[in-house]
């Protein structure tokens, strides 16, 4: 961008090609101004994120004796817990997916079809939970499961059960609290982009005579599917690193693979085994990104924003 | 209004979706209803509804020394990072809206580095760093550490509004006379100003309600109100979170409905 040049309003014209030069030379000092400002917040961001994940992918590199080896990645392989972590994570990861899917397309598609105010009223109940701390919306869904808790008092009361299913404490209830909170995730970016599908194509649809169901399935259905990949490349990548509502509904008995990292780093103090577990986390999770953000183009990056 | 999208399918056709959609929605919102009303119970026992009402869980909360102490350093750590991120954040926003600077790529991945890396590994890479700064369970620390979090979402927040106003009305006041500085004060920022205020209040939530990387890097006198949370729900369900929990609910409806309208404004 050169300051002197072009599309400036015709007040300074008559001087425009006096300036030039000195602008040109304010340009450069410009620049230097610029990165300035800058500087601060990538130095920040540099110092605390940058520089402790690069140490702690050269920590990974060694075992206890200091010896440069693949020791710490390759007990990934030949334990059985560290397997069964990852089986774990990824069977959550998938079932938490397949269910934001199964519950936000029809409420995206649901919030596309209904009138501009009637849409963001129904929007609310999705941004509210959104906005609710995901520690509140764990205990809230704790308060619910749990084996005192409310669905289990009320299924005694009403006396379809005699003793309290398990609810809370197991997978169902990390299934189940994740669920809630991955789906504004989901719902949010497929609803934006349901929102750009021309309704005129619909329309066109019906008018040359398909039913309301085949216009769907042929035309609106595959028009949402990039919006609803971005969803589900969100979901799946923060559900594989997620902590929070494992940690505290999982009753010890499902351990994910943030817990894992918090455990061999917090109580046993591998830092080699738990950085290496961060290394392949961030691996896999840069994988997935990257490789959606290959096959969809700019709209994968566009919807991070969204968070 | 609503013939600007209308299909020829009529709403009984699509009952089936409205009462699919509408159960989805009482799935997400019921959580926090619920707590809500919890938190006015008068009883020890998980009932809903509850059969009596009070205020003791409320009275529980701001008589608890413990309860309090950790409100206020997270009070105190999310003032801080709202300041520091947005100063921070809508400096970086305006230098990369002038797209004079090489790198914007690069630039904008490592600002936004900490949306996408996973928040546990944050949380290790800065225990493991602050171990040896030793700003471990101390303010400056939390600061620091949130500020790095909040700030990708000022930068974009701040940048969404410079790309909305017309850059030439700087430059006209900057040919005009007036510095950088004075321009920017007094012509660009009145017009973004509501995109500033979000992106401080995103910011100041943001810092609030995080978890993980608190667990890891406060304790002791600094243990914020997240991290006291999060051990106290590791071992009994205290009804006196159920009003922490609303609090914290009516906390971000407060801050984020006007940064969304401001947002949307702009």
């Amino acid at each position: 961008m050169s300051i002197g040049s072009a599309s400036l309003d015709p007040a300074c014209g008559p001087d425009r090609g006096l300036n030039a030069d000195a602008l040109r030379a304010d340009a450069r000092r410009e620049s230097r101004g610029l990165l300035a400002l800058l500087s601060p917040g990538l130095l920040l961001v540099f110092a605390v994120i940058i520089v402790p994940i690069g140490w702690l992918f050269w920590l990974s590199l060694f075992d206890e004796t200091g010896q440069l080896s693949a020791a710490n990645y390759a007990r990934f392989f030949e334990r059985a817990s560290y397997i069964k972590t990852f089986v774990t994570t990824f069977k959550v990861a998938f079932v938490v997916t397949g269910a934001c899917v199964l519950f936000g397309y029809p409420l995206a598609y649901m919030l596309s079809q209904l009138p501009r105010r009637a849409a963001s009223i129904c929007l609310i109940f999705v941004i509210l939970p959104f906005w609710t701390s995901v520690l509140v919306r764990t205990y809230a869904w704790l308060v619910i499961l749990q084996r005192k808790g409310l669905v289990n008092s009320w299924l005694i009361d009403l006396g379809v059960i005699s003793q309290p299913l398990p609810l809370a404490n197991n997978f169902a209830g990390v299934v189940i609290g994740m669920t809630h909170i991955m789906l504004p995730f989901l719902v949010l970016p497929l609803y934006a982009s349901m929102k750009t599908i021309d309704v005129d194509c619909l329309r066109a649809g019906m008018n040359l005579g398909a039913s309301p169901a085949a216009t769907f399935r042929q035309i609106f259905f595959p028009l949402s599917l990039p919006g609803l990949a971005s969803g589900v490349v969100i979901v799946f990548v923060l559900c594989l690193g997620f902590f929070v509502t494992p940690a505290l509904m999982g009753g010890g008995k499902v351990i994910m693979w943030a817990m894992r990292m918090e455990q061999t780093t917090s109580l046993y103090s591998n830092w080699g085994a738990g950085a290496a577990l961060g290394v392949v986390l961030l691996a896999v999770t840069l994988a997935l990104l990257g490789f959606f953000q290959w096959l969809l183009g700019a709209r994968a990056t566009g919807v991070w924003s969204q968070r | 209004m609503s013939m600007e999208n209308a299909l020829p399918i009529s709403h009984r056709q699509r009952l089936w979706l409205y009462a699919l959609g509408g159960l989805v929605m009482l799935f997400l919102i019921a959580p926090s209803v619920i707590i809500v009303i919890m938190s006015f119970s008068g009883s020890t026992l998980l009932q809903f509804p509850p059969q009596e009402w009070s205020l003791r869980w409320y009275e529980s909360y701001f008589g608890s020394v413990e309860w309090r102490d950790a409100t206020i350093v997270s009070v105190k750590v999310a003032v801080m990072t709202a300041v520091a991120a947005t100063l921070l954040g809508t400096a970086a926003a305006y230098a990369i809206n002038a797209r004079t600077l090489w790198l914007t790529g690069a630039i904008n991945a490592l600002l936004t580095a900490s949306l996408i890396i996973p928040v546990i590994l944050i949380g290790i890479g800065t225990f493991f760093l602050y171990a040896r700064i030793d700003l471990n369970n101390t303010l400056t620390g939390l600061v620091i550490a949130h500020t790095v979090q909040a700030l990708p979402l000022v930068v974009l927040t701040v940048l969404s509004g410079l790309r909305s106003y017309d850059m030439n009305q700087e430059k006209v006041a900057r040919s005009l006379g007036a510095g950088r500085f004075s321009a920017f004060f007094q012509v660009t920022m009145p017009q973004i100003r509501f995109s500033i205020v979000s992106g401080a209040l995103f910011a100041f939530i943001t810092s609030f309600d995080e978890v993980v990387v608190s667990l890891f890097i406060s304790g002791g006198e600094t243990t914020t109100l997240t991290r006291r949370m999060f051990n106290a729900l590791r071992d009994q369900i205290d009804p006196t979170i159920a009003a922490i929990s609303t609090c914290l609910i009516v906390l971000s409806i407060v801050l984020l409905s006007p940064a969304q309208l401001f947002g949307r404004g702009r």
